[in-house]
């Protein structure tokens, strides 16, 4: 942390958004979390993320659980909505806010030890209802915030600060929503915004769940030399499998791409994604050989990066639910609380 | 790109704009911050060293530091440099027996100087201290040349000026008032060791048109402006026209207001933008309601029964170009206005009818004289020049450097040392980290706007010819004004096998000047930055390979508020703040230097 705040300066070099924002606009209080953190990089991806895709803060809804992660929305986008849920309960709390207002876009910051530890059934449950979020895990293999216990993600093998080994098996964020039939399923690093801010944008634009896994080294008690998950370990063993480059909506795609390389998404609202493969074993249509992919490559130690999978078909869950399109903070209340006559109507077509 | 040498002396004083842009290079922060500890005296001595006159310059200095000090490129005004040297000039203590004093044991050689002006006592200044005995020849009964005869007492109070020169003369120097140089050569046959000239630009440019001639109410600015001053002229009639838009013109507006004049306008050539008078110079002539009229070419002076009645102007249209050029220039008409007097302020020109040409002292035909710009010698050796009669008219603080030079050269001249054979200048780093996220410094951005100089109200200036109109900055407006010096010389230092690339300092600069990419060649890497290149001829710092990934840490100094933020978010103390002091070396300096290296050639 600093001690003091980023002063606010707009200088020339500062460009403005189509809403006539700055990016200092979408940045929020002062971080005090450790200088050097992961999550700290990550902020400002999502910060550059919300600035570039031109969305006004107060349509934002930020969510999180308890870590150090967990902190985080404090520090980027201050004139947005916000709730802290206790340990693990943050998916609960994004479904009532999705239920509530559908038009929000949402976007939890959680930590390994938060959703993989004891809020590993409430993740789960969230990625079975395709809930319209954006869902990020700044993953360190620690508990950062209680002083950097081994978490579920932490690889065999690796060692903790003061040297004990982790024997146990690592649970992997990507890997689960994969095989549980997650639509929008990537994995990046702190330490590279060229691949993280589109895969932020491309997250907040995916109608349904939206899982980044990003790797975000706690330099305070995991960043020493038997780490499996400090900077230097990640930089030297990540490898990126597939690029996405977002495109907005009315934007013509302007790179030019070698034929059958590229892969256009559409995105519900009209933009795109396109996917660029890295690796040409790696096979982003085939859910199936994909995580073979990412579980051989694990074994061998790699982490393998990008946006590894999508499927913009799926319902979410207002979809399965057939809720209506107005958001529910929109109905009249006359509307939505219907009284006690109509309720009482309704338990008697139960008994 | 190469990684950028930062044992180089010159990139780090290049990031401390204001002290580059300063010809005597004054150490503006470290003075500002001395200020805001209340340590006035120390902050007027670090100021004299380097620019003699704190006093003088705190209140008429050209002010070349303003206009390039980094603040200005982060908000819209500069931080109020010269008003701060004012503040520190005015509340300092007793400093006297700080002063440089000149030894009982003289060391044998004589100096003339011509004129008791800036650059004059500004090798006096520096000769003194070391034995020398100096001899000033002044052709009129008062010192401080121009300083006193042209800048209006209400700009600069005579007690000021008296004070800092007489810290000069007191060191014991024969000062021969009302003693022309009427010879150089007679000069030169009393057998000086050395002869400096100091003598200034002292001729008015004249305005060669009809009516020239025909009447004593068109006067030559400079001229004028010196009889005001000894008190030899005391009225000028109501309406005045002032011809040229330079400083000598907004100084003589404002003492005709003074003078009983009530309608005066300043007669400009070209539009706005054009002018050659400073901002400030023309706010406080705008203020006392002197109306500027653009785009008039002089083009006669009218008579009516041998008195001057008005003058006759072509109107001018010009055609100015992207780069605010002006390309071409048409008449479109012409317009009487009338006037009972018109001073000339269109310029100086040097003019020395007392150096004969035959001596071995070379002029150009501008009748400039040849002058080394590094030694300040003429043509003819052991005859130098500085000030305004080195390179034409410019300003004090430009003498004061002069005169720095100058006084080495002198004194390497006079002890048969190569006069090009000078100490480099030398910087110090130290640390500034006092604690975990402590500094020696304030380094939090105060983004308060520059504070406004308060003035002696319009009713009463007028009263008397030297009633100084600013009154200075109160307390409360030195306490803000002090805050908004960006400590630019505190400097970002980047140790490049520290660095985890982990991007803290990139993240939190608020500014954007940092980024991490892979190294290119300079247009690549420019392209690449996190925020574009404003300021091309601003310092670029391109670190070694960084461990990971050989991609390289870049800085664009253009913008960086030295917030210390990149060191306080760094986990490895990759980037430290570092304060650094520029060492200038002086006569004092290099004659030290030049001793012990005879002593070690001896030994
Ligand atoms: C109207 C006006 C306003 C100005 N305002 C400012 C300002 O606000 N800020 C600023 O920085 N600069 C200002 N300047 C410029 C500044 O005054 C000069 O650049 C500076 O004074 C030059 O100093 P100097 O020592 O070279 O010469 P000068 O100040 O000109 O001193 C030369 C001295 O030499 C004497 N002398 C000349 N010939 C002989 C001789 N043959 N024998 C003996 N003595 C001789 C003269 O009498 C004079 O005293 C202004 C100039 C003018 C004309
Ligand atoms: C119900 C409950 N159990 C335990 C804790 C203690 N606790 C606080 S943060 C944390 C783990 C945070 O780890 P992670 O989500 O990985 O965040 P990080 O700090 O590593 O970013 C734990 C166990 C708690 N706050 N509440
Ligand atoms: S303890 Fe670790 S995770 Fe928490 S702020 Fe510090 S570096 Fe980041
Ligand atoms: S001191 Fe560091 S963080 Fe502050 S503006 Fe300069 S480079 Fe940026
Ligand atoms: S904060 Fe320090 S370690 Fe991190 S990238 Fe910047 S210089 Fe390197
Ligand atoms: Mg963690």
């Amino acid at each position: 942390m600093t001690f003091i705040a980023k002063p606010k300066i707009v200088h020339k070099g500062l460009s403005r958004n189509a809403l006539g924002l700055t990016i200092r606009d979408y940045e929020g209080g002062m971080s005090t979390l450790c200088a050097g953190c992961g999550h700290d990089s990550v902020t400002s991806a999502i910060v550059q993320a919300f600035f570039e895709l031109d969305i006004p803060p107060n349509q934002v809804a930020k969510l999180s659980g308890i870590g150090c992660s967990s902190k985080t929305p404090a520090y980027f986008l201050d004139a947005s909505h916000g709730f802290n849920a206790v340990h693990g309960r943050m998916p609960s709390i994004a479904t009532g806010a999705s239920a509530a207002n559908r038009k929000l876009y949402l976007i939890g910051v959680s930590g390994d030890g938060d959703s993989l530890s004891i809020g590993l059934g409430q993740f789960s449950h969230a990625l079975r209802r395709n809930l319209d979020m954006l869902y990020i895990i700044e993953n360190n293999g620690v508990y950062g915030l209680t002083k950097g216990q081994f978490s579920a993600s932490a690889d065999v093998g690796t060692k903790a600060k003061k040297g004990e080994v982790n024997e146990q098996q690592p649970i992997d964020p990507v890997q689960m929503a994969m095989a549980q039939g997650g639509t929008f399923v990537a994995r990046s690093f702190s330490g590279d915004k060229d691949q993280l801010v589109p895969m932020i944008k491309a997250g907040i634009r995916h109608k349904g769940f939206g899982l980044i896994d990003v790797l975000s080294p706690c330099v305070t008690f995991n960043d020493h030399e038997d780490s499996t998950k400090s900077y230097a370990y990640t930089r030297r063993f990540f490898h990126p499998a597939v690029h996405a480059d977002f495109v907005p909506p009315a934007e013509e795609i302007r790179t030019a791409y070698d034929d059958g390389e590229a892969m256009p998404v559409e995105m519900h609202d009209g933009s795109r994604i396109v996917l660029r493969k890295v690796s040409d074993q790696y096979n982003v249509h085939n859910r199936g050989a994909a995580l073979d992919f990412i579980r051989s490559h694990h074994r061998r130690g790699e982490i393998i990066t990008g946006l590894l999978y999508i499927d913009e078909a799926e319902p979410d869950m207002h979809g399965i639910s057939r809720t209506p399109d107005a958001p529910l903070a929109q109905v009249p209340f006359e509307e939505l609380c219907p009284g006690s006559q109509a309720m009482a109507g309704l338990q008697e077509r139960f008994r | 790109m190469k990684p950028t040498k930062t044992e180089d002396t010159e990139y780090f004083h290049q990031v401390v704009d204001c002290q580059w842009g300063c010809p005597a290079h004054t150490d503006v922060p470290e003075y500002i911050r001395l200020i805001a500890l209340g340590r006035f005296s120390d902050a007027y001595m670090l100021n004299r060293g380097s620019n003699v006159f704190p006093g003088i310059l705190g209140r008429v200095c050209d002010r070349p530091c303003e206009p390039v000090c980094r603040r200005g490129r982060v908000e819209d005004k500069p931080v109020a440099i010269c008003r701060l040297k004012r503040v520190a000039a005015d509340n300092r203590g007793d400093i006297r027996s700080r002063l440089p004093v000149a030894p009982k044991q003289k060391n044998g050689k004589r100096i003339a100087l011509v004129g008791a002006g800036c650059a004059s006592l500004t090798v006096v200044n520096d000769l003194m201290p070391l034995g020398y005995e100096c001899v000033i020849y002044e052709a009129l009964d008062k010192t401080g040349g121009l300083m006193r005869t042209n800048i209006p007492a209400f700009r600069l109070p005579a007690s000021v000026l008296d004070e800092e020169i007489d810290y000069i003369v007191d060191m014991g120097a024969d000062l021969r008032l009302n003693t022309p140089v009427n010879s150089m050569r007679e000069l030169l046959d009393e057998g000086y060791d050395a002869v400096f000239v100091g003598s200034g630009a002292p001729k008015g440019k004249n305005l060669n048109i009809p009516g020239r001639n025909d009447s004593d109410r068109i006067h030559v600015g400079i001229q004028w402006l010196e009889s005001v001053a000894f008190g030899h002229t005391e009225s000028i009639g109501k309406k005045v026209l002032i011809i040229g838009v330079g400083n000598t013109a907004m100084d003589c507006c404002r003492t005709s207001l003074r003078l009983g004049a009530d309608d005066v306008k300043v007669m400009a050539r070209k539009p706005r933008g054009f002018f050659k008078a400073s901002d400030w110079e023309l706010e406080d002539a705008e203020e006392e309601r002197v109306e500027i009229v653009v785009n008039h070419s002089p083009r006669e002076f009218v008579l009516r029964d041998g008195k001057l009645v008005g003058m006759m102007f072509d109107l001018m249209d010009y055609d100015i170009d992207d780069n605010g050029r002006i390309v071409d220039s048409r008449v479109t008409g012409e317009k009487f206005f009338p006037c009972d007097d018109v001073v000339l302020a269109i310029g100086q020109d040097n003019a020395f009818p007392w150096i004969e040409r035959d001596l071995g002292i070379e002029f150009d035909r501008w009748e400039v004289p040849v002058v080394d710009p590094v030694t300040f010698e003429s043509t003819l050796s052991g005859v130098f020049f500085g000030g305004d009669a080195a390179f034409g008219p410019k300003n004090i603080i430009w003498a004061v450097e002069h005169g720095h030079q100058a006084a080495i050269s002198i004194d390497k001249y006079c002890r048969a040392s190569p006069l090009t054979e000078r100490l480099p200048r030398g910087v110090n780093l130290q640390s500034a980290k006092m604690g975990i996220h402590e500094w020696s410094y304030s380094n939090d951005f105060d983004p308060s706007a520059r504070r406004i100089m308060p003035h002696v109200d319009l009713k009463r200036r007028f009263k008397k010819l030297d009633i100084e109109v600013e009154l200075g900055f109160t307390a409360e407006q030195v306490i803000t004004e002090v805050e908004r010096c960006l400590n630019c010389d505190i400097q970002t230092v980047f140790t490049d096998n520290l660095c985890i690339e982990c991007d803290a300092c990139i993240d939190i600069c608020p500014v954007d000047c940092l980024t991490i990419a892979p190294n290119a060649d300079e247009v690549t890497l420019k392209q690449n930055l996190k925020a574009p290149v404003l300021e091309p001829t601003q310092p670029f710092f391109v670190s070694g390979p960084l461990k990971h990934t050989a991609r390289v840490m870049v800085k664009d100094e253009n913008l960086c508020v030295h917030c210390g933020l990149c060191a306080e978010r760094c986990p490895t103390a990759a980037w430290d703040m570092q304060k650094s002091t520029l060492n200038i070396p002086y006569a004092l300096d290099e004659s030290a230097e030049d001793m012990a290296r005879c002593q070690r050639k001896a030994g």
